[in-house]
């Protein structure tokens, strides 16, 4: 009888803390939940009370509604991708923005871009959780006659939606090629050797930043040592690292890290290893994707260089959809616009692709200033 | 020839000897290079800690270790496997984290709780998943992978909310230390040989050890003979979930962050593994601790030693798996009864010759 009620005690313990920790977490969840619908409902009641109006206030260009369904909510960069969304297309710009979190589930995506068709938004924002199976919801989109722009992520299988915009990943790589290349000039480095930790095998981040720097490095002849995965996470960075310190001991000066966690992991290997790096070390590393932790350790001198992977699409996607209101042609591919980091001025600028593009040199006031 | 013979026929003999197959891998490459022939077990001071291959294998395999020990204790007394010590290992991490940081802060390098109450916390979280996972499998015999199944799925998920779905850094210098040096040793080390030094001893100089291979030999004839073999269950799966906790703040620590996502992730399959190249069965019973801490270096050294062959990190899965096919084929009862045999048959005909 005893065992009987310590079991039930110990399971009423476990159901109990299951559900404070998901009550912690999800309350605000929850609540975005009812929020959403609400909006959606009081959306779709206005949509059907004004219908005839509708038409009149989309033309006139007074408030026009779109609907953005976003991947989730799994890192600082999508959280920013959300905010630079909801900035943008605010109220008081004259939007009435319906914004979806799918949490990565594609199934809840394809159900919202359906959930948009039926409140007839003006416009629908994807950010695709995967790139296949879209065709059929995208045709309903193009029937209901509402223009889709995607965003970040890519669509391979269906070629119906107004334009897309995102990051130009191998261009960062070619950045990081140019850059080093100045950098290695300007400091007198004749002989780079360099150690690769790119990101997971068959990211798009990882294939594109891959063949850009390759470019570079074949065609300045630089010796790449060895390039393995740290699947972008910094105990993966720190692993590949440790094992990179003893294979090329005193061998390497150069570390590109494909994201800035992989850096981080890279670092407290160097560290452990008693290998100098950073702009007074002698190994020069560098990342990508430039969120705020990582231009932190670039203006302390620990990172040479962050070359961005931008999140703020929406400024851009918002010149889209000026133009197709006003009846323009537009473009259907645009990169965002991607910032490039040093610590110091030893590289003023680089050109990419024949265009100049300026190194950046950080302050506190910079990092302060921007968004993630 | 009989002292060889002794030496072959002890229970340790095979997963030691796979360990030692696999690094001597290591110098024939490295005499292939033209190097040193024993530079991959070269451990020198660097910087003032200790710095070497091997120091890496077993710095590295500290989590699978710890993992090993409370899965040898799970599979012997219940014949079934716990699934979840990945994911427990990551709710374990996000509890510590989200202490340590406050929930909602994604990077802190001040600690809102005291150090001690972080860690505790992350602890007690993984020894209450294995209660959880222990009450269902001992008291209402749900099948174990099943039993585990939920909190397989569940408890990363669990981490992600703790953690408001956001990786959360503690980059606070005393945090560090799980995951850092204690002196010139890497602390992880020094935590996986508490770790197993206190079980061992628990399971030798107790009746523990006794009471849980009898009740994995059988249950039922075990609490005909008086024990409680429900409680020996519910107290596997209970260390197993304290093991798991320990391993998740060891990970967390060495990159001073909870990422829920990755932390742990397919530990459990190296774990079970471990559990597997030590030579205990799968059926449950007699098990051999030493066994799966050895099954546990050996993956590591697998790891290490395909970083240190330059193997592509693509590839590498591949030449694990023949390697492990391999390490399993040899310690195969089958096998062993061929080579056996064959042995028998060797001498007959030398006897044979001679008379």
């Amino acid at each position: 009888m005893k065992r009987k009620i310590v079991s039930v005690l110990v399971c009423a313990a476990m159901a109990a803390t299951m559900i404070a920790g998901c009550g912690g977490g999800s309350d605000d969840a929850a609540a975005t939940t009812t929020e959403e619908t609400a909006t959606e409902e009081t959306a779709a009641d206005d949509a059907a009370a004004e219908d005839a109006a509708t038409d009149d206030t989309a033309a006139s260009g007074e408030t026009l509604t779109i609907g953005f369904a976003q991947v989730g909510h799994e890192s600082d960069w999508r959280t920013a991708s959300t905010q630079s969304c909801q900035d943008v297309f605010s109220a008081e710009n004259g939007y009435d923005l319906q914004f979806v979190d799918c949490d990565n589930d594609s199934a809840v995506q394809l159900e919202a871009v359906r959930g948009f068709i039926e409140q007839d938004v003006d416009y629908i924002i994807i950010d695709p959780i995967v790139s296949t199976g879209w065709d059929t919801v995208l045709t309903e989109c193009q029937d209901a006659g509402i223009p889709v722009i995607v965003i970040d992520r890519t669509i391979d299988d269906s070629d119906k939606y107004a334009a897309w915009v995102g990051s130009d990943f191998k261009t960062e790589g070619l950045a990081c090629g140019e850059w080093l290349k100045a950098y290695a000039d300007a400091k007198g480095i004749t002989d780079l050797n360099i150690l690769v930790i790119e990101g997971t095998t068959g990211a798009s981040a990882t294939i594109g930043r891959t063949e850009g720097f390759n470019e570079i490095a074949e065609r300045e002849g630089w010796n790449i040592l060895d390039s393995q995965t740290g699947d972008f996470t910094q105990e993966g960075g720190q692993q590949v690292m440790e094992s990179y310190c003893k294979s090329y001991e005193g061998q390497f000066n150069v570390v590109i890290c494909q994201n800035d966690n992989e850096a981080f992991g890279a670092m407290d290997a160097m560290t452990a290893a008693g290998v100098s790096y950073g702009v007074d070390g002698d190994v020069i590393i560098v990342s990508f994707d430039a969120a705020r932790t990582a231009l932190q350790y670039c203006l302390d001198g620990d990172l040479n260089a962050v070359f961005e992977c931008n999140p703020l699409a929406a400024p851009m996607v918002e010149e889209i959809i000026k133009g197709l209101e006003a009846g323009e042609e537009v473009e259907t591919e645009v990169y965002v616009e991607e910032s490039c980091f040093a610590h110091d001025d030893t590289v003023p600028s680089i050109s990419v692709n024949g265009v100049d593009t300026p190194m950046t040199v950080l302050t506190q006031d910079i990092i302060d200033a921007r968004a993630y | 020839m009989d002292k060889v013979k002794k030496i072959t026929q002890k229970r340790l003999f095979l997963p030691v000897f796979c360990m030692f197959l696999v690094m001597a891998a290591n110098i024939i490459y490295d005499v292939a290079c033209g190097e040193f022939a024993f530079s991959f077990f070269t451990i020198s001071v660097r910087n003032g800690v200790l710095y070497g291959r091997l120091i890496d294998i077993l710095n590295r395999g500290s989590e699978i270790a710890i993992l090993a020990i409370g899965m040898t204790l799970v599979v012997s007394a219940s014949a079934g496997t716990d699934i979840s010590v990945g994911s427990v290992m990551s709710l374990a991490a996000s509890f510590c984290c989200m202490l340590l940081a406050g929930y909602g802060v994604s990077s802190t390098t001040e600690l809102a709780v005291p150090l001690i109450v972080g860690v505790l916390g992350g602890i007690l979280m993984g020894c209450v998943c294995g209660a959880f996972n222990g009450t269902l499998v001992a008291y209402l015999n749900v099948q174990p992978m099943v039993a585990t199944l939920i909190l397989f799925s569940a408890a990363r998920a669990i981490g992600l909310l703790l953690c408001n779905n956001l990786i959360v850094y503690v980059r606070n210098d005393s945090f560090k230390f799980f995951g850092g040096y204690l002196g010139f040793i890497p602390t992880p080390i020094i935590i996986a040989a508490v770790c197993v030094v206190v079980m061992a001893l628990l399971l030798k100089k107790t009746a523990l050890g006794l009471y849980v291979q009898s009740v994995g030999i059988n249950k039922k004839a075990s609490r005909i003979a008086g024990l409680n073999s429900s409680k020996i269950i519910f107290v596997c799966y209970l260390v197993c979930g304290l093991m798991a906790g320990i391993a998740g703040i060891v990970a967390s620590s060495r990159i001073s962050s909870a990422d829920s996502n990755n932390i742990g992730l397919n530990y459990e399959m190296d774990a079970i593994l471990a559990v597997a190249l030590g030579g205990n069965s799968l059926g449950g019973g007699k098990f051999s601790l030493a066994g799966s801490i050895i099954g546990a270096y050996t993956i590591q050294a697998i790891t290490t030693t395909l970083y240190a062959l330059g193997v592509s990190t693509d590839v590498a899965p591949v030449f694990k798996a023949i390697i492990v096919i391999i390490i399993v084929t040899i310690q195969a009862p089958p096998f062993k009864a061929y080579m056996k045999r064959r042995a028998a048959r060797k001498a007959l005909a030398k006897g044979g010759a001679a008379a």
